[in-house]
C-alpha cells in the first residue's frame, strides 16, 4: 500500500539507472540525511556523538572497505586491521612531516598509501585462491602491525610508544582533531566523509568496475573467458578496499581515539569488521552500516543488561559472555539468513510492496 | 651498510662459527614445529572429511585443555579427567553437528567457515566463563630437563612432544587405512554425493571426524598447556597452525607434519639469526610471509591435491 | 529473412592433437569454418567436442597443430584475450554469475567494449554515466531480442534452467562477437525449449551475420539448422561436409547406430 513502484514510470534508462529508482526509497534516504545532519547534532549528547556515533561511522567505513573486497570481489581477507593501521600511521607521518597540509588531503593520501600496500599484498591473490588467500592476508595483518610496533621511524622515535594525533583544523579554526575539537565538529566531519564515501562505493559497485568484481567472485574462470582481466580486477578490488580501510584507520586514530597505536588494529579488529559484513550482508553497502550498528550496539547492551536487572557480574565474566553471545549470534544469523540483515531488509521491502496480499 | 651486513653475511658467519648453537636452534625450532603440527592435524582431518575450514580448531584446543585442567582442579584424578574430557569433546562434536553444521548443509564453504568463526568465539567465551581466565599450570609428568646429545642440548619435553605427534600420526594412519569408518571417511573426502549414494551416513561421519579432531585438540591442548600453562593464548596458537596448513596443503596429514617442521625451524632460525638486525619479534609474522611466498610458487601447498580448472 | 551468404574461411583448424597426460582427447583434427555460416561439431559423448571448442577458444592449448583465426595463427594466450579478439562462447554447464541480475550478467558481456575507471565510476557522472547508458541501451536490445524482458532484474540464480541458458547466450551476444562458440546450447532441454533455442541461434546468425560454431550430440536438431557439419568420434574426425552428405556417410551411421563387429 505504502511501498509501491506502480505508477512510477521510467521514461528513459537514465532514470532507471538512478541510485534510488523508487520514490519511497528516496524519501527514506532524505529522512536518514535529516536524522544524520539535523536531529543527531541537535539532540545528541557528547557521549552519544563521541562514543557511539564516531566509532560506528568509522567502523562502517572499514566494513564497506572489507565488503568491497570480500562481499563484492569474493576475496576473503583477514587483514583489515593491518590495513587500518597502515592508514593511521600514514596519516600520522604525513601530518607531522607536512604540518601545513590540509587534513582532508592527509586522509585521502593515507588512503592512497594504504591502497598501494593493499595491492602489494593482493598480488598473491593472482595465484592463491579461497582459504589459502585468507590465510595469506593474515601475513599482511601481522607483518604491518609488527612493522609499526618495531620500527621507530613510524612513531617519530617517540619513547613512550603512545603517540597522539596532532591538532588540525579543516578551515580556519574549525578543529576536527586534537583537544580543541568538539565532539560535534568531529561528528559532522566524519558523518559527511562517510556518507560521501559510501555513495562513491555504491556508485563503483553498480558500474562496470563493480560488475567485473562480482563476475570474478561468482565464477572467475568464466569471467576471464568473457574477457575480464582477472589481474586488473582483483588488484583494483584490493586497492579500493584498502583505500577505504586506510581512511577508516586514519579517522579512527585521529578523530575517535586521538592516539595512534597499533593495539587498536590487532587481529581482533579484523574479525570484528568481518563479523560486521557477515551479519550486515556480504555484497551490500547498506549492510555494512547495519552490521556495524549491530556489532557496536550489542556489547553495550550486554554490558549494561546485568545492571538493569540489578545483578552484579564481574567485568571479566561479562566479556566472556559477550564472546559467547557474539559467537552464538553469528551462527544464528548464518543459519537463519546467510545473506545478513541487508537481505532481511530487502525481503521486508518485497513483502511491503505486496501488502496487504501475501504474494 | 651495517644493516646489509647484519642481514646477509653476519648470520651466515655466525652459523658457520657456532655450528652447535645453530643445531640447538634448529632442533628447538623443529620440535616447536611438531607442536604446531599437532594443532594443524585437527584442521586437516575436518577439512579432508567435510571440506569445512575449521577456524574453531584453536578454540577446541583451548576448550579441551581448560576442561581437562578444570576437572583436575576439582579433584578428579588425571585418568578420570582425561576420559571425562574426551566425553565432553565427543558431546561437543555432536552439538556442533546437530546445532550448526546440520543446519547449514549445502551452504557455500565461506558460510561454513564463518560459522566455525562463530563456534570459535562461542567456545572461547564458554570455556572461560565456566573455568575462569587465569593461567592454569598443567603438569602431566613430562620431565622438563635437557639432555646432551653430542654437545647439543635437547629438552626432554620437546622429545616427548615429537614422540606424541609421531604416535598420533601413526594411529590416524591406521585409523584411516585399516578401519571401516576410516575408509568411509576417505570416501566422503573424495566425493560427498557419491559417498551418500552408496549409503555412507554423512552425519555420523561428520560427527566422528569432529570428535576425532576434538580428541586431537585435547592432545595438542595438553602438550601446549604443559609448556605454556593453560590460558587464552592457546587459542591464538591456532593462528600459527594456519601457515603450517598452507605449506603442507589443507588435505594432507604428512603435509601438516612437514609444514610444521618447516615453519617451526624457519621461524626460530630467522628469529635468532636475522631477527636482531630488524628489531626482533619477527616470529609474529615470519611463518605467514614464508607460507605466502611458498604458495605463490605452489598454490596447492606441498602435498595438496593439484588444482585442475575446468569449464 | 534469408540466411546470410557464406563468406571467406574465418577459422581454420589444422592437424590439432590434444592429450591430457596419457589420454588422447583429439588426434589430428582439421576443418574450416566460413564466415556467416553455422558450423556444427557433433559426435557421441566423449568424442572430444568440448575439447575442440576449448582449443578454438584458447582455454586449452593443443600440443600439435594450428588454429588460424582471420588469417593469423593463434598462439597460447591469456584466457581473456580471445573475447577481446571477437570470440565469445557459452558453456556446457551454465557459467553465469549467479549473484547478479540478468541485466548485469548481460552488461558484463560488454566489458570488452567498456573502459572502467574506478575514479569516474565512483562519481557515476560524465563519461562513466554516459557509458553506462550507452551499454544499457545495447543490453536492452539483446534482452528484447531474446524475449527476456520480464526477468531483467531477477538474480539469475533463481531462474529455471532453460532461461539461464538463454541469459548465457545473451551474455555472449553482448560482446558483439564475430565468432560465437556454443557448447551444447540445447542440452537438457525439452522439445519446446529446444525449438526456441534453435530459433534464437538462427536469428542471431541471420540478423547479425555472426559465424557460429556449435556442439551438439543430438543429430536431428543439428542437421536442420547447420550449413556445415563436422563429426567427431573418439577424438578423430569421421566426416566433414554439408548436412546431407554427412547424414549418408557410412562411418557416421556406424558410429551413431553401432555396427556389428564380426
Amino acid at each position: 500500500m505504502f511501498y509501491r513502484e506502480a505508477g512510477q514510470f521510467k521514461t528513459n534508462y537514465a532514470k532507471d539507472q538512478g541510485i534510488f529508482p523508487i520514490l519511497q526509497d528516496r524519501i527514506w534516504i532524505y529522512f536518514v540525511l535529516v536524522v544524520a545532519f539535523v536531529i543527531i547534532p541537535v539532540f545528541g549528547t557528547d557521549y552519544f556523538l563521541g562514543s557511539i556515533m564516531l566509532p560506528f561511522l568509522v567502523l562502517s567505513l572499514a566494513a564497506i572497505g572489507l565488503n568491497i573486497l570480500t562481499g563484492y570481489a569474493g576475496q576473503l581477507s583477514l587483514g583489515t586491521g593491518g590495513f587500518m593501521a597502515c592508514g593511521a600511521f600514514a596519516a600520522y607521518k604525513l601530518s607531522t612531516g607536512f604540518p601545513d597540509m590540509n587534513i582532508i588531503i592527509v586522509f585521502l593520501l593515507s588512503g592512497g598509501i594504504t591502497a598501494f600496500v593493499g595491492v602489494m599484498f593482493g598480488i598473491p591473490s593472482l595465484r592463491i585462491k579461497g582459504f589459502y588467500l585468507a590465510v595469506a592476508t593474515l601475513a599482511a595483518q601481522f607483518f604491518l602491525l609488527w612493522l609499526f610496533n618495531r620500527v621507530p621511524w613510524f612513531t617519530n622515535y617517540s619513547d613512550s610508544g603512545v603517540i597522539s594525533a596532532p591538532p588540525r583544523a579543516i578551515f580556519g579554526d574549525f578543529f576536527i582533531t586534537g583537544p580543541d575539537a568538539t565532539h560535534l565538529s568531529k561528528y559532522l566531519f566524519v558523518v559527511t566523509f562517510v556518507i560521501l564515501f559510501a555513495l562513491a562505493a555504491k556508485n563503483i559497485t553498480r558500474s562496470g568496475t563493480g560488475r567485473n568484481w562480482m563476475a570474478i567472485r561468482d565464477m572467475d574462470i568464466a569471467a576471464e573467458i568473457i574477457g575480464i582481466r582477472a589481474m586488473q580486477t582483483k588488484l583494483s578490488a584490493f586497492a579500493v578496499s584498502s583505500f577505504y580501510c586506510g581512511v577508516a584507520g586514519a579517522l579512527w586514530a585521529f578523530l575517535y581515539s586521538g592516539s595512534v597505536e597499533p593495539l587498536s588494529f590487532d587481529v581482533n579488529r579484523s574479525f570484528q569488521i568481518l563479523f560486521m559484513i557477515i551479519i550486515g550482508g556480504l555484497g551490500s553497502i547498506m549492510g555494512s552500516f547495519l552490521g556495524a550498528a549491530f556489532i557496536m550496539v550489542l556489547p553495550i547492551l550486554i554490558s549494561s543488561l546485568p545492571g538493569m536487572l540489578g545483578l552484579s557480574i564481574p567485568v571479566d565474566v561479562i566479556s566472556h559472555v559477550e564472546f559467547m553471545i557474539m559467537g552464538a549470534l553469528i551462527i544464528f544469523f548464518l543459519i537463519v539468513e546467510p545473506h545478513g540483515l541487508a537481505r532481511l531488509w530487502t525481503v521486508a521491502k518485497e513483502k511491503l510492496r505486496l501488502w496487504p496480499f501475501p504474494h | 651498510m651495517e644493516f646489509l651486513h647484519a642481514m646477509t653475511i653476519g648470520p651466515i658467519v655466525e652459523i658457520i662459527e657456532y655450528p652447535t648453537f645453530f643445531m640447538e636452534v634448529l632442533i628447538g625450532g623443529l620440535l616447536t614445529g611438531v607442536m604446531y603440527s599437532l594443532v594443524a592435524l585437527g584442521f586437516v582431518l575436518i577439512f579432508k572429511a567435510s571440506g569445512v575450514f575449521n577456524f574453531a580448531q584453536g578454540a577446541m584446543v583451548l576448550f579441551a585443555a581448560l576442561t581437562f585442567v578444570g576437572l583436575m582442579e576439582h579433584g578428579l584424578p588425571m585418568w578420570a579427567a582425561l576420559i571425562a574430557t574426551v566425553a565432553v569433546m565427543i558431546a561437543l562434536a555432536y552439538a556442533i553437528e546437530r546445532l550448526v553444521l546440520g543446519k547449514l548443509v549445502n551452504q557455500e564453504p565461506i558460510i561454513l567457515f564463518m560459522a566455525t568463526l562463530g563456534i570459535a568465539f562461542f567456545l572461547d567465551g564458554f570455556g572461560q566463563t565456566i573455568w575462569g581466565s587465569d593461567v592454569k599450570p598443567l603438569d602431566v609428568g613430562i620431565p622438563s630437563d635437557a639432555i646432551d646429545v653430542g654437545g647439543v642440548l635437547i629438552n626432554w619435553f620437546d622429545i616427548t612432544a615429537a614422540v606424541v605427534a609421531g604416535l598420533m600420526v601413526a594411529v590416524l594412519a591406521i585409523f584411516f587405512q585399516k578401519t571401516r569408518i576410516g575408509r568411509a571417511l576417505r570416501a566422503v573426502a573424495d566425493d560427498h554425493q557419491a559417498a551418500l549414494s552408496v549409503g555412507i551416513p554423512l552425519k555420523t561421519i561428520w560427527m566422528v571426524v569432529w570428535s576425532v579432531a576434538g580428541i586431537v585438540g585435547l592432545v595438542a591442548g595438553v602438550m601446549w598447556g604443559s609448556k605454556l600453562g593453560v590460558q587464552f593464548t592457546l587459542s591464538l596458537i591456532a593462528l600459527k597452525a594456519l601457515p603450517v596448513l598452507m605449506i603442507g596443503g589443507f588435505t594432507s596429514i604428512p603435509g601438516a607434519i612437514i609444514g610444521g617442521l618447516i615453519v617451526g625451524a624457519g621461524e626460530k632460525v630467522a628469529e635468532v639469526f636475522w631477527g636482531p638486525a630488524v628489531g626482533g619479534a619477527i616470529e609474529d609474522w615470519f611463518a605467514y610471509m614464508l607460507a605466502m611466498a611458498f604458495l605463490v610458487f605452489r598454490p596447492q601447498g606441498l602435498f595438496g591435491d593439484k588444482i585442475i580448472e575446468r569449464v | 529473412m534469408a540466411r546470410p551468404e557464406a563468406g571467406d574461411v574465418i577459422l581454420k583448424v589444422e592437424n590439432i592433437s590434444l592429450s591430457f597426460g596419457g589420454v588422447k582427447a583429439l588426434s589430428d583434427i582439421s576443418f574450416e569454418a566460413r564466415e556467416h555460416q553455422l558450423t556444427a561439431i557433433i559426435g557421441p559423448n566423449g568424442a572430444g567436442k568440448s575439447s575442440m571448442l576449448n582449443c578454438i577458444q584458447g582455454f586449452y592449448h593443443p600440443q600439435e597443430g594450428t588454429i588460424t583465426y582471420r588469417g593469423i595463427v593463434r598462439k597460447p594466450e591469456k584466457s581473456h584475450e580471445a573475447a577481446r579478439n571477437g570470440i565469445a562462447r557459452t558453456f556446457q554447464n551454465i557459467a553465469l554469475f549467479k549473484g547478479m541480475s540478468t541485466l548485469d550478467n548481460i552488461m558484463t558481456g560488454r566489458n570488452t567494449k567498456m573502459k572502467s575507471n574506478v575514479f569516474l565510476d565512483a562519481l557515476y557522472l560524465g563519461p562513466s554515466l554516459k557509458q553506462e547508458l550507452e551499454h544499457r541501451e545495447k543490453a536492452e536490445q539483446i534482452i528484447e531480442f531474446l524475449e527476456i524482458n520480464s526477468i531483467r532484474k531477477t538474480p539469475v540464480g533463481r531462474l529455471p534452467y532453460g532461461l539461464q541458458k538463454r541469459v548465457e547466450l545473451g551474455r555472449a551476444l553482448a560482446a558483439e562477437p564475430d565468432v560465437l562458440l556454443l557448447d551444447e546450447p540445447m542440452a537438457g532441454m525439452n522439445i519446446e525449449e529446444k525449438e526456441d533455442m534453435c530459433r534464437f541461434v538462427l536469428d542471431v546468425n541471420e540478423e547479425f551475420g555472426t559465424t557460429i560454431v556449435l556442439i551438439e550430440h543430438d543429430m536431428g536438431v543439428v542437421m536442420d539448422i547447420s550449413d556445415h557439419v563436422v563429426v567427431l568420434d573418439y577424438g578423430k574426425k569421421l566426416a566433414d561436409g554439408a548436412p546431407d552428405e554427412v547424414r549418408n556417410n557410412q562411418d557416421v551411421i556406424d558410429a551413431y547406430l553401432g555396427v556389428a563387429h564380426d
